[in-house]
C-alpha cells in the first residue's frame, strides 16, 4: 500500500490541468498551446493511473493502464498533425500568432 | 516517509515546471520545462506501480513528442528574440480567473469521490499484463489506434508538403 493517499495525486493532477488549461487561453504561440495541451493530457493519465491503483480487480486496473496508452497513442497522432498544420500556416502567413490567423472571424 | 518525501518533491518539481512552461516567453525553454515535468510525472508513475506505461512516457513523450516540438520550433526559428512574443500575455485576468475556478471545481470532487481502498496489485503495471489485455481483450481500440496513428502521419506529410509539382 502506498503511503501516499489518493487525494495527493488527485490534486495535483487537478492543479496540472488547470495550468494547462490556463496556458490554452493565455498563450498566443500554437507551439506553446499544444505543450499546455500534452500538460492537460499528462494530468488525465495521472488520474487514470491512481483511479487504476485502487480498482478491485486486476481487469479493471489493467484497463486504466491500457487506457493511459491509448491516450498517448492519440497524442502523438494530434501533434503530428497539428505541427504541421502549423507549418502550413507559417508558409502561408509569414506568422503563427494565433490572434492573427482570423480570417473566419471577419 | 520515503515514500512521501519523494512524492513531494516530484510533485513540486512538476507544478514549477509546470508554471514555468506557462511563464516562460521563449518557447524552447518551455518545451525544455515540460520534458523535465514529463519526467517527474514518469516518476510519478513509478510510484502508482505503473512501470510500463511510466517507461513508454519517457520514450514517447520525453523522448519524441518533444523532439518533435523542438525540430519545428527550430525549423520556424520561433527561438530568436525577435520572433518571441508581446508582452501582454500574461495579464489575461479572465484567463486567470477562469482556470483558479476549473481547478477549484476539480479538487471539490476529490474528497468526494475518495471512498473505500482496495488491495493494488503490483503486476498489473507489467508490460506482460498490459501486453496480454491489449491484444485479447482491447485488440479493436489498439487497432482503431493504429489506423489513427498511420492516418495522422501520412496527413500531416501530405499538409506540410510543399506543391511545387
Amino acid at each position: 500500500m502506498t503511503a501516499v493517499p489518493m487525494s495527493a495525486y488527485l490534486t495535483l493532477a487537478a492543479f496540472l490541468f488547470a495550468i494547462g488549461a490556463a496556458g490554452v487561453l493565455i498563450k498566443r504561440n500554437p507551439i506553446v498551446i499544444f505543450m499546455c495541451i500534452e500538460l492537460m493530457l499528462n494530468a488525465v493519465n495521472l488520474t487514470f493511473l491512481t483511479f487504476a491503483l485502487h480498482q478491485p480487480s486486476l481487469q479493471a486496473q489493467v484497463a486504466g493502464h491500457v487506457f493511459v496508452l491509448f491516450v498517448i497513442g492519440v497524442a502523438a497522432a494530434e501533434v503530428a498533425v497539428g505541427l504541421g498544420i502549423i507549418v502550413v500556416i507559417f508558409r502561408l502567413r509569414e506568422t503563427i500568432d494565433v490572434e492573427s490567423v482570423n480570417l473566419l472571424r471577419e | 516517509m520515503a515514500e512521501r518525501l519523494f512524492f513531494f518533491l516530484c510533485a513540486f518539481v512538476a507544478i514549477s515546471t509546470a508554471v514555468g512552461v506557462v511563464a516562460s516567453r521563449n518557447p524552447v525553454r518551455s518545451a525544455l520545462l515540460l520534458v523535465l515535468n514529463f519526467f517527474c510525472l514518469a516518476m510519478l508513475y513509478f510510484t502508482l506501480t505503473a512501470q510500463f506505461v511510466g517507461i513508454i512516457q519517457i520514450i514517447v513523450y520525453a523522448g519524441a513528442i518533444m523532439v518533435l516540438f523542438l525540430f519545428v520550433i527550430m525549423l520556424l526559428n520561433l527561438g530568436s528574440p525577435e520572433a518571441q512574443m508581446r508582452e501582454r500575455e500574461l495579464r489575461r485576468p479572465l484567463a486567470w480567473l477562469l482556470a483558479i475556478g476549473l481547478f477549484l471545481v476539480l479538487v471539490s470532487q476529490v474528497f468526494v469521490v475518495v471512498g473505500g481502498q482496495s488491495q493494488p496489485r503490483v503486476e498489473a503495471g507489467t508490460a506482460r499484463v498490459i501486453g496480454y489485455a491489449m491484444f485479447t481483450q482491447w485488440s479493436f481500440p489498439l487497432l482503431i489506434v493504429a489506423v489513427l496513428l498511420t492516418v495522422g502521419v501520412i496527413g500531416s506529410i501530405l499538409l506540410a508538403r510543399r506543391r511545387s509539382a
